[in-house]
């Protein structure tokens, strides 16, 4: 493979030098302003920050963020423990169903030729059309029907089946480029097709896994409208519908609000940090010819 | 080590016919190089032997066995690619022990025989290395050495030098002339290089859109191809082929047309009226004032390489305008070559009356006439 040639090796010079600049600068304060306004909330403590437009934080107080860690409800239960460990279960195991049922799916789709391999495809596509708000009402009539209301598999059922799709095809491209050398080698080695799967495929798209894992976990843990549609206790709540609870009709707590946010940030950041290596730069060079 | 029998092996894909009616033994041991220009269905053979391509029709058998349904992984055969296909997350350790492991070979016995393969081919440092860390030399190298630890009872190779540089290559080829020799394996070796399938083969297979036209020894291909295709294809530069019209006279046969003219003496058979004269580049010189001269070359282009020089002309009974005046297509269509001496000192511009040594007739269709060479070499 031939390298891509070295974009600093001829910089522009005067105006095409600065352009991107007069562009992006505006840009990155769009993106980071209301971010840095949430952290300047969360940091104001439970007594509220003033109304300056500055987006940095006045103080270091942590106090919205020790009520927000100790919310009970009325019977003693720890709110913030249960919605946590609600939020994180429906996340990971919605990633491992996703990751494990795409992952299969995908590689029969970009090996094997079968009847209904194609509408298959344009299937998975297809749902990927309509906005998920769609599906609200009917999913909500299956799961009451399931009666799987207020239960964490409920969530993890609808999640997992609404981001298998998408990460089928993620899965699917990455397979794609895959030399069929390897496998085709693997076999004369003597590999069998589940071996081969295993022990080639699935190490060598670590890097896809990673990427549509990532994805699959976001898309739970961020979720808020279908959680806020079938849960209706509070300690079946997961973070975002708990977050929701902080800006109710009648009171609306700015600061505990962006505390909550902040702490819900946390693991994501985490994920993407040890993701990293996985998400730059793919595994398969060396293994063809170069 | 066994033996390979296709008998009557075809493939299509779908209404294509990519191989036809193909008969071919691999006896045990010996080293078998199928050749053929780009698309002549040589990798589909291969992949078909492997088990990696169905069979359409035929019976191909590995040892005694029938194998046209049995998985590859049952065939017993190890195969390298000639985009080598290591298995890039795993060291060269690993990639050479991968097939072993998959068979339960116990690990001690694993190692003692990756060690052993990879000290056959220079690997031994490299062991840890993942193949992205190798150079393209090495990375063939381990697809051998992978090949090897398998010991199997047939090694198939698909064009496994052509992604070296050239010296590479050469360094390569003998390194695989070693292996069969210290292995005395059995092997299939697909390639279009036919320096590479002189030197490497014991018999050498060639195929022309999908049908195997000759198998035979090197020399044997060499001396006496069976028809113009493979006349041409093996020997470089490629063997000049005239066309000739014949006629009887009272000494026997002569062949005269291309700006050639040939005395042949009384043949057994009748000869057809048309043929197809073949005179390698080296099966002519400069004639000698008591030799006849069979044909004269107008000299287009010289190139010296050395040891010999390459001469590109048109007979001059051939030449229907001056030299100056063709056009490039003309001249390609011309081209005459002679491999000369540097010693004849040939310049452009001279005109060079050649004595032909040795020669092969074809019939107007390809097919080689078994005239006997030597009595057809008047004077
Ligand atoms: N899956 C396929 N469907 C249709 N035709 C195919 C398929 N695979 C190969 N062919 C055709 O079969 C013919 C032989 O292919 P093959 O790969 O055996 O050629 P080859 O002799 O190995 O050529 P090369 O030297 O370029 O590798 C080619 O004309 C190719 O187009
Ligand atoms: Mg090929």
């Amino acid at each position: 493979m031939a390298s891509p040639p070295d974009l600093n090796s001829v910089a522009p010079k005067g105006f095409a030098a600065w352009l991107p600049h007069v562009l992006l600068v505006p840009v990155a304060v769009v993106t980071l302003y209301p971010v840095l306004y949430v952290v300047k909330l969360a940091f104001s403590g439970t007594a509220g920050a003033s109304s300056s437009p500055s987006p940095f934080p006045e103080r270091l107080d942590f106090s919205a963020f020790s009520q927000v860690v100790a919310t009970t409800d009325s019977s003693g239960n720890w709110l913030f423990g249960y919605q946590l460990f609600n939020s994180l279960a429906v996340s990971a195991v919605t990633t491992v169903v996703g990751i494990s049922l795409a992952c299969t799916a995908a590689y029969a789709f970009a090996r094997f030729d079968f009847a209904g391999r194609r509408a298959g495809l344009l299937g998975f596509l297809a749902t990927q059309m309509f906005p998920g708000i769609l599906t609200l009402i009917p999913l909500y009539v299956l799961i009451q029907k399931l009666n799987l209301l207020d239960s964490l598999w409920g969530l993890v059922l609808v999640y997992s089946t609404t981001t298998i799709p998408f990460c089928t095809w993620t899965l699917k491209g990455y397979f794609d480029t895959l030399p069929k050398e390897i496998e085709e080698s693997a076999i004369v080695d003597g590999a069998t097709r589940l071996q081969i799967f295993l022990r080639i495929i699935l190490p060598l798209s670590a890097p896809a896994i990673a990427v549509t894992a990532l994805f699959s976990f976001m898309s739970a843990w961020n979720e808020f409208v279908l959680a806020y549609t079938f849960l209706s206790k509070e300690v079946a709540y997961t973070m975002p519908v708990m977050i929701r609870g902080y800006v109710g009709e009648k009171d609306v707590q700015w600061s505990l609000f962006a505390a909550s946010s902040l702490i819900v940030s946390l693991p994501v950041m985490a994920l993407f940090y040890a993701l990293e290596k996985h998400l730059v730069g793919g595994l398969t060079s060396g293994g063809v010819k170069g | 080590m066994a033996q390979v029998l296709l008998n009557e092996i075809e493939k299509s894909y779908g209404d294509v016919q990519v191989v036809r009616r193909l008969s071919l033994q691999v006896a045990a041991g010996e080293f078998l190089v199928l050749v053929g220009a780009s698309g002549c269905g040589k990798s589909t053979t291969l992949r078909m032997v492997a088990g990696l391509e169905s069979i359409t029709s035929g019976e191909l058998r590995i040892g005694e066995r029938v194998v046209n349904d049995v998985p590859p992984r049952d065939r017993d055969i190890a195969m390298v690619f000639q985009s080598y296909a290591l298995y890039p997350h795993m060291t060269v350790y690993d990639n050479m022990a991968f097939g072993l492991t998959l068979r339960k070979v116990p690990k001690a016995e694993i190692a003692t025989r990756v060690r052993h393969a990879a000290a056959m081919l220079g690997l031994n440092a490299l062991l840890d290395r993942k193949p992205a860390a190798l150079s393209g030399g090495q990375r063939q190298r381990v697809a051998m050495g992978r090949a090897v630890v398998r010991q199997p009872a047939v090694f198939l190779f698909d064009e496994p030098l052509s992604n070296l540089d050239a010296k590479l290559r050469v360094q390569m080829r003998l390194e695989i002339a070693k292996l069969h020799k210290r292995l005395q394996a059995t092997i299939l070796y697909v390639t279009h290089d036919q320096v590479e399938a002189m030197t490497l083969a014991d018999r050498i297979a060639v195929m022309h859109e999908g049908v195997l036209q000759q198998c035979a020894s090197p020399h044997e291909i060499y001396a006496t191809p069976v028809n113009t295709y493979v006349a041409t294809f093996i020997g470089s530069p490629a063997m000049n082929l005239l066309p000739v019209a014949v006629t009887q006279n009272a000494s026997g046969w002569q062949l005269t047309g291309s700006g050639l003219t040939l005395q042949l003496g009384p043949q057994e058979h009748n000869l057809p009226s048309t043929l197809t004269v073949g005179v390698r580049p080296q099966d002519w010189r400069r004639a000698q004032p008591d030799e006849a001269i069979h044909a004269r070359l107008g000299v287009e282009v010289v190139e010296p390489l050395g040891a010999e020089t390459n001469v590109f002309g048109a007979l001059v009974d051939a030449i229907a305008v001056p030299i100056a005046d063709k056009t490039a297509q003309q001249r390609q269509e011309s081209a005459t070559i002679w491999r000369s001496d540097p010693s004849d000192r040939v310049r452009d511009g001279d005109e060079i009356a050649l004595h032909i040594t040795r020669f092969h007739l074809f019939s107007a269709d390809g097919q080689r006439l078994h005239v006997p060479a030597e009595s057809g070499v008047p004077n």
